[in-house]
C-alpha cells in the first residue's frame, strides 16, 4: 500500500530527479527506519539473554568499567554449570518427551477428526467442528485448578503423563481447524476416483488423501511442538517433583534460589531452553508462516 | 452419482474382509474418525470445566473433599480488596496491551505488507518473539527490569543523562504494572502482525488503483479500504487477544509473581495463589470461574462490535 502512496506523492515533484530522490527518501522514513525500530526492539531481549550467559559475572555487574553491550572476556562457564551441575539435561529431556508425545497424540486425533469432519460429511458435522473449534477459545487459567483434581484421580500426579495426555486439549482444537482447511484444498474427485476403484475409506485416507495433507501435517505439527514446549501453567500446577519439571517451569521455581539471582545461568537456561523451539521453527519456517497466513485467510 | 454415500463393496477389485467392510460402513467410521478427538476433549476439557464450575460452590481444599456452600466463596471474594485489585489490573491490562498490540501490529503488518530485500528472512524474524517460550523471555524481560544493573537505567543514566538514578521498573505498583504491560505488548506484536498482514494480502490492488484515480490521499486509502476491509480479521485476531491477554499467566508469574504489594495479580496469577499454592480449590475455583463472565462480555463485545460493520456493508457473513 505504502509502495502506491510512495508513488503517488511524486506526482505534484517537478523533476525526475528530484522526485526519484524524494520518493528513495520517503521510502527511507517511512518503511526502512520504523522497520528497523521494531526488528531492534523485537530482538533486543534474545541478544541481551544471549550476551548474558557468555558474560563472566565480573562483566556482567559492573557497567562501570566494561561496555554492558559487548563481552570482552566471554565464558562457557554458565552453560558448564547448567549442564553439570544442575538437572537441566533431565528437564530439557522431560520437555521433549512431552512436547513429542502430544504432537503425536494431537495429530493422530485430529487428522482423524478433520477427516470425518470435512470429507465423511455426516449429519451435524459442521456442529461438530464448531464445537471443537470453541474448546481452543478455553482458556488454560480457567481449567488448571479442576483438572489438577481430576489428575489427581487418575494417578497421574507428578508424570509428565499428565502433560501428554492434558496438552491435546489446546493442540486438537487449532490442529484440527487447520487440516480440515487442508482437507478442503484437496480435490474430492481423487476420491471419488479411488472409490470408484473399490479402494475402501481407510485406504483412501492412508493413500490419498493423508500423502497430500503432508504440508498441513507438518504445519500442524509445528504448532504442537512449539505450543506444548511453551505451556508453562498445567506443567506448574501438575508437576511436583524437581526432576520432573519442564525447562520453562524448572527454570522459573528450581533455578531462582534465594535474593541473589544467577543471572549469568539463568539466561543461558533460558537460552538453550529456546534454542529447540527457534531451530526446528527455522527449518519449518516457510510452512510456519504460510499456515499462519493460510488459517487466517480461511 | 451415488459413489460417494454407498459403501462401493461390489465394485472391490480385492475382496474386502469383514473388518475393512465395517469400515466402510460410515457412522460406524465416523464414530471411531471422532472417538480420540471428542474423548479427549471430554475428559480434560469439558469434564473439569464443568467440575470447576461446581468446585466453586464448595470449599473444598487440597486432600480435602469439600460440601457444597453456595455463593459463599463469590460472596467472600466481593468483600476481598484483592480480588478487586486482580479484576482492574486484568481489565487494564487487556485494555492497554491489546491496544498496544493492534496498534503497533497493525503497523508494522503495513510495513511488511511492501516490497523490500530479505522480505521472507524479515518477516521470520519478527515472529521470533511468538515462538519462544514466553516464560524464558519474560525471564530475559526480569533482568532488563532489574533495579540495579537495568540495562534501560543504564542508557537513560550512564549514556544519554537523562536521568540521575535507576529507574525503578518492578519495586512500586504502577511502574510494576506498565512494564508487564510492555512485555506483554512486546510478545504479542509478533502475532497480530503476521495475522493482520496475511488480511492485507487479500485486499485487491485494483481497490487502491480505483481510489487514487478519485484523487483519494494516502490516509484516506486507509481509512475508507484498508480499515473496513480488514475489519474481519481483526474481529478475530483481537477476540483471540483478549481472550488469552486477559487470562495471561506466564508473564506474571516469571516477572513479579503478583507483587509489589499484591499489585499484579491477574485474575489467573491470583486464582493459583489461592487454589493451588495456598490449597484454597474452592476458592481458587471460584476466581477462576469469575473470568468467565468477564470473557464472554469481551469476546462479545470484539466481535460483534467490530463485525458488525461487515454487516452494515451488505458482506456476505464466511
Amino acid at each position: 500500500m505504502t509502495d502506491v502512496a510512495a508513488q503517488s506523492s511524486n506526482v505534484g515533484s517537478a523533476t525526475p530527479d528530484t522526485m526519484a530522490w524524494d520518493s528513495r527518501a520517503r521510502r527511507v522514513v517511512m518503511i526502512y527506519l520504523p522497520l528497523a525500530c521494531f526488528i531492534v526492539i523485537l530482538l533486543f531481549p534474545f541478544y541481551w539473554m544471549a550476551i548474558t550467559s557468555f558474560k563472566p559475572n565480573a562483566e556482567l555487574l559492573n557497567y562501570k568499567e566494561h561496555n554492558p553491550f559487548w563481552i570482552t572476556s566471554p565464558t562457557l562457564a554458565h552453560i558448564k554449570h547448567l549442564l553439570f551441575e544442575t538437572d537441566y539435561p533431565r528437564w530439557l529431556k522431560t520437555t521433549m518427551l512431552v512436547a513429542i508425545g502430544s504432537t503425536f497424540l494431537s495429530l493422530f486425533a485430529s487428522t482423524l477428526a478433520a477427516y470425518a469432519i470435512e470429507r465423511l460429511r455426516f449429519r451435524g458435522s459442521p456442529y461438530v467442528g464448531l464445537g471443537i473449534y470453541l474448546a481452543y477459545l478455553v482458556p488454560p487459567s480457567i481449567l488448571f485448578i479442576p483438572l489438577a483434581t481430576v489428575i489427581v484421580q487418575f494417578g497421574l500426579f507428578d508424570s509428565p503423563m499428565a502433560l501428554i495426555l492434558v496438552y491435546p486439549t489446546f493442540l486438537v482444537p487449532f490442529c484440527t481447524w487447520l487440516l480440515i482447511g487442508y482437507f478442503k484444498s484437496i480435490p474430492y474427485e481423487l476420491e471419488e476416483c479411488a472409490l470408484v476403484d473399490g479402494a475402501t475409506r481407510l485406504q483412501i485416507l492412508r493413500r490419498i488423501t493423508l500423502p497430500l495433507a503432508v504440508p498441513g501435517l507438518i504445519s500442524a505439527g509445528i504448532f504442537s511442538f512449539t505450543l506444548s514446549w511453551n505451556e508453562f501453567i498445567y506443567a506448574l500446577a501438575f508437576i511436583q517433583s524437581g526432576a520432573n519439571k519442564t525447562v520453562p517451569v524448572a527454570i522459573v521455581t528450581e533455578l531462582i534460589t534465594g535474593d541473589v539471582y544467577q543471572w549469568g545461568a539463568l539466561m543461558a537456561g533460558s537460552l538453550l531452553g529456546s534454542l529447540p523451539v527457534a531451530l526446528f521453527y527455522s527449518l519449518f519456517v516457510d510452512y510456519y508462516v504460510s499456515s499462519l497466513t493460510g488459517a487466517v485467510k480461511e | 452419482m451415488s459413489v460417494t454415500t454407498l459403501p462401493s463393496r461390489g465394485m472391490a477389485l480385492r475382496q474386502p474382509n469383514w473388518l475393512m467392510r465395517l469400515f466402510d460402513y460410515k457412522p460406524f467410521l465416523v464414530v471411531v474418525c471422532l472417538t480420540p478427538a471428542i474423548g479427549l476433549l471430554a475428559v480434560f476439557l469439558t469434564y473439569p470445566l464443568g467440575l470447576g464450575i461446581w468446585l466453586a460452590f464448595t470449599d473444598t481444599t487440597i486432600g480435602r473433599s469439600g460440601v457444597y456452600v453456595g455463593l459463599e466463596n463469590f460472596q467472600y471474594l466481593l468483600s476481598d480488596p484483592l480480588w478487586w485489585s486482580a479484576v482492574f489490573y486484568s481489565i487494564f491490562y487487556t485494555a492497554v496491551a491489546t491496544f498496544g498490540k493492534f496498534a503497533l501490529g497493525f503497523w508494522l503488518a503495513l510495513l511488511l505488507n511492501n516490497h523490500f530485500p530479505f522480505k521472507s528472512l524479515i518477516r521470520a524474524i519478527v515472529l521470533l518473539p511468538w515462538i519462544v517460550p514466553t516464560v524464558l523471555s519474560a525471564l530475559a524481560f526480569w533482568w532488563i527490569y532489574d533495579p540495579q544493573f537495568s540495562i534501560i537505567s543504564y542508557l537513560l543514566v550512564d549514556v544519554l543523562h537523562w536521568r540521575t538514578t535507576n529507574v525503578d521498573f518492578l519495586g512500586s505498583p504502577w511502574p510494576a504494572r506498565f512494564s508487564l504491560i510492555v512485555a506483554n505488548i512486546w510478545r504479542g506484536i509478533p502475532f497480530v502482525a503476521i495475522s493482520l498482514l496475511a488480511g492485507l494480502q487479500t485486499i485487491s490492488p485494483s481497490l487502491y488503483e480505483a481510489a487514487m484515480l478519485d484523487g483519494a490521499t494516502a490516509w484516506q486509502r486507509f481509512r475508507y479500504i484498508t480499515f473496513p476491509m480488514m475489519m474481519p480479521i481483526l474481529a478475530i485476531v483481537m477476540t483471540f487477544s483478549i481472550i488469552f491477554t486477559f487470562t495471561d499467566f506466564q508473564l506474571v508469574y516469571a516477572i513479579t509473581r503478583g507483587g509489589p504489594v499484591n499489585s499484579t495479580h491477574l485474575l489467573a496469577t491470583l486464582a493459583f495463589q489461592r487454589g493451588i499454592a495456598g490449597g484454597e480449590l474452592g476458592e481458587g475455583a471460584a476466581i477462576a470461574v469469575s473470568m468467565i463472565p468477564f470473557l464472554v462480555f469481551a469476546t462479545l463485545f470484539s466481535y460483534f462490535g467490530l463485525a458488525r460493520r461487515k454487516w452494515q456493508q451488505g458482506e456476505a457473513n464466511d
